[in-house]
């Protein structure tokens, strides 16, 4: 009886369909449609054909095969990934400790100027990468360039060479220049996770002795670890995405000797061409996919299986 | 992937506003005189737009009552683009300025450019110069050759004479030359950089080699299968290459186009490996006196060669209205008359047609009395080799500078080069 009428009830419940909530999704699915999930899906549609007397023919993974083995293109392709992922290591390696690192020194409470310090630090992140690119090198240049001064005055002249010309620094010195333009991203981000900390738990903390150093490894520490985790993931979308700082500092052929082509790079060449080579949409649709779905499977990496191992605080 | 969405729908928007204003200036033009024919010409060079409205276009006008001329240009990068998407809607003008080489062969293979090869006035052009725009067999032209550029060296005089040495004519005087610019010290030796990449393969490898290839006779061998490019006489410029490095200025390495450009015409640097589109650009910056020497030949005595590389041509939309007012004006600009006038407005830009032409500028003047002396040719990577992948012009760029920094031998630099080519290029197979 008392079944039944709980069953009536939910009947009763039950709500008609709720129309509205599609049609609130529909102008957002739309645009989000037209201008990301139908590129993308022809993007992949495209690397499957390849152009045989000027009409498209389907030849299924063949430009993938081409892609990595056949030396023609894999040599470029290898080269650009090694160097992307040589990137990508160089902003974590640098970009994260000293972003850690500021946003450590902004939040102790008695530093004064420290709205000065956030902006100036934060500030390049602004700016366009044309900007950062070309003022970088000119900044770096052995003829009209400040750094061979500057390191003159403090006695380290021997240390200056034309980096941005040589193959051995070219990619570090870019990658720098990109931590430089960046850093204030992971500090901000930092930063306000270490301010969202409760002021108890530091009392606490030093009520039972830990202060100083050991405050910030053993508590904060850990529960900035998932900003850190954000940011990680945000670095790497980005450098693999990375085309706009490499082609204005260093042009679209990635020069010294193609030791800064990264994909972005190497897709853009094959896709629109370079002075006399003309532009191969099916290949540079290859060169694309693949980067998708290295970005994808990293991201689907970070999601499954780092994320779900960080422990999270409730604070 | 982003990117490349981003990018194509620029690309379609430009290409959609060109059409649209191309269709609004060809409705005005139309519009305003009815019974003349109007000829649209598509082009790249916005920067002649003002040359073109008050030198080139009056002149034709004045002969040919009836056809007026309408000067579109659209911004270099966007032209190739938005070019074919007027083509393929059918709103491109009647003349279609043409890049050299593959991109106008292209069009013509898809039907966009007609045939010029009946177009009164193409005896006047050299095989060399029409290389630039016909077939592979050399049996259609389809664009009409306009002007070329010539490599060569321009140096500071005044330079030269406060070290006390005369512009050189053989390897060795060149040497010889440089060395003593650089032990007096005052002046760097030569401005190039390898930032670019592209300076030391143009001004360096295409500048110099044809003496040692012995221009179209070694280019075409080339292309034919008979010479390849790790042969003597396509190794050997870039052993002279490889010497540069000491006459260099300091961090040459990260030395960019523009860098080399201001080191000379503010006077540091005594030589400058160039091409002849610099002048009309060298002769507003710099304050003291210029001159050009040819690229100097191995000894005394020997046939030089230049580079006279063909650059810009004018063809004829295949699909056009008014076909016979644009043969009358093609016809035109294969005369002596439009070569004066073109050659003057642009120093630097030389006309192709075989008339006699006389240049105001004393520099380019000096170039082009090379065209008597010497046997021209064009670059060697630019006709039928650069088709493939890996591309030959990309990788003779990465070489070039790769031999001038020394971190790679002349012959491993030639050796990837030729095993480059012949992974997709049946005659060096």
């Amino acid at each position: 009886m008392e079944r039944h009428e709980a069953g009536g009830k939910q009947e009763a419940l039950r709500k008609p369909f709720r129309w509205h909530i599609l049609v609130f999704l529909l102008p957002a699915a739309t645009v989000y449609t037209l201008v990301m999930i139908y590129p993308l899906a022809e993007t992949l549609r495209l690397s499957l054909f390849r152009e045989v007397d000027n009409s498209p023919i389907f030849v299924g993974l063949a430009n993938f095969a081409d892609l990595f083995f056949d030396s023609r293109w894999s040599d470029q392709f290898w080269n650009a990934l090694w160097n992307n992922i040589y990137f990508f290591i160089v902003n974590m390696l640098v970009q994260n400790p000293i972003g850690i690192a500021l946003a450590a020194l902004l939040s102790i409470p008695r530093l004064r100027g420290r709205s000065f310090y956030r902006t100036a630090i934060f500030l390049p992140t602004l700016l366009s990468f044309v900007i950062v690119g070309f003022g970088w090198k000119l900044i770096l240049s052995p003829l009209w360039g400040v750094a061979p001064t500057l390191l003159d005055f403090v006695g380290l002249k021997f240390l200056f060479a034309p980096w941005l010309g040589k193959e051995a620094y070219a990619l570090t010195t870019v990658a720098l220049v990109s931590v430089w333009q960046f850093i204030g991203l992971p500090m901000i981000l930092i930063y306000a996770a270490l301010l969202s900390i409760p002021e108890e738990l530091m009392e606490a903390a030093e009520c039972d002795g830990v202060t100083g150093f050991a405050q910030f490894w053993k508590i904060k520490l850990p529960l900035i670890l998932p900003t850190i985790g954000i940011i990680s993931i945000l670095t790497f979308v980005g450098n693999f995405n990375a085309f706009d700082l490499i082609y204005t500092m260093q042009g679209a052929l990635a020069g010294p000797n193609f030791s800064t082509d990264l994909l972005g790079t190497l897709l853009y060449r094959t896709f629109f061409g370079h002075q006399l080579q003309l532009g191969d949409p099916h290949m540079g649709a290859t060169v694309a996919t693949m980067m998708f779905l290295i970005i994808l499977s990293g991201v689907a990496l970070y999601l499954f299986v780092i994320q779900r191992r960080i422990t999270r605080y409730q604070m | 992937m982003d990117k490349k969405t981003c990018k194509v729908g620029t690309r379609f928007t430009a290409g959609i506003t060109a059409t649209a204003f191309g269709a609004a200036f060809a409705l005005s033009a139309v519009s305003a005189s009815a019974e003349d024919v109007t000829l649209t010409i598509e082009s790249w060079r916005n920067d002649d737009l003002e040359i073109w409205n008050s030198k080139i276009i009056p002149a034709f006008e004045a002969q040919n009552p009836g056809i007026k001329i309408l000067f579109a240009p659209t911004a270099p990068a966007e032209y190739n683009a938005a070019l074919n998407t007027k083509l393929q809607a059918g709103t491109a003008g009647d003349l279609i300025t043409c890049r050299p080489f593959d991109a106008s062969l292209q069009l013509f293979e898809k039907g966009h450019l007609a045939s010029v090869n009946d177009v009164a006035g193409m005896e006047n052009f050299s095989p060399v110069a029409k290389s630039g725009w016909s077939t592979d067999d050399a049996a259609t032209t389809f664009c009409v050759p306009m002007a070329s550029v010539i490599h060569g060296f321009i140096y500071n005089k005044d330079a030269f004479k406060e070290v006390g040495v005369e512009a050189p004519t053989t390897e060795a005087e060149f040497f010889a030359a440089l060395d003593k610019i650089k032990e007096e010290g005052s002046y760097i030796p030569m401005s190039m950089g390898t930032a670019d990449q592209w300076e030391a393969a143009t001004m360096g490898y295409q500048n110099i080699g044809p003496n040692y290839w012995k221009g179209e006779e070694g280019r075409l061998a080339l292309i034919a299968g008979k010479q390849k490019l790790t042969d003597d006489a396509w190794v050997e410029p870039y052993r002279v290459l490889a010497k540069w490095k000491d006459y260099l200025g300091d961090g040459f390495e990260a030395q960019s186009y523009p860098d080399s450009q201001n080191l000379f015409t503010l006077g540091r640097a005594a030589v400058y490996p160039a091409g002849s589109w610099e002048i009309s650009g060298f002769n507003v910056q710099a304050d003291f006196e210029l001159g050009a020497f040819l690229p100097p030949v191995k000894t005394a005595g020997d046939t030089c060669y230049i580079s006279d590389h063909v650059d810009i041509a004018l063809g004829m939309n295949a699909k056009g209205k008014n076909t016979e007012a644009a043969k009358t004006f093609l016809s035109w600009v294969a005369s002596a008359e439009f070569a004066e006038i073109y050659a003057n407005s642009l120093p630097g830009f030389f006309p192709l047609a075989s008339h006699d032409v006389k240049l105001e500028d004393p520099l380019a003047q000096e170039f082009v009395t090379w065209r008597a002396k010497c046997e021209s040719t064009i670059r060697s990577t630019y006709q039928i080799l650069s088709r493939g992948t890996p591309n030959l012009e990309n990788n003779t760029w990465v070489a070039s500078a790769n031999v001038i920094k020394g971190s790679d031998s002349p012959e491993d630099a030639a050796k990837d080069l030729q095993d480059g080519l012949a992974s997709w290029y049946k005659p060096q197979q």
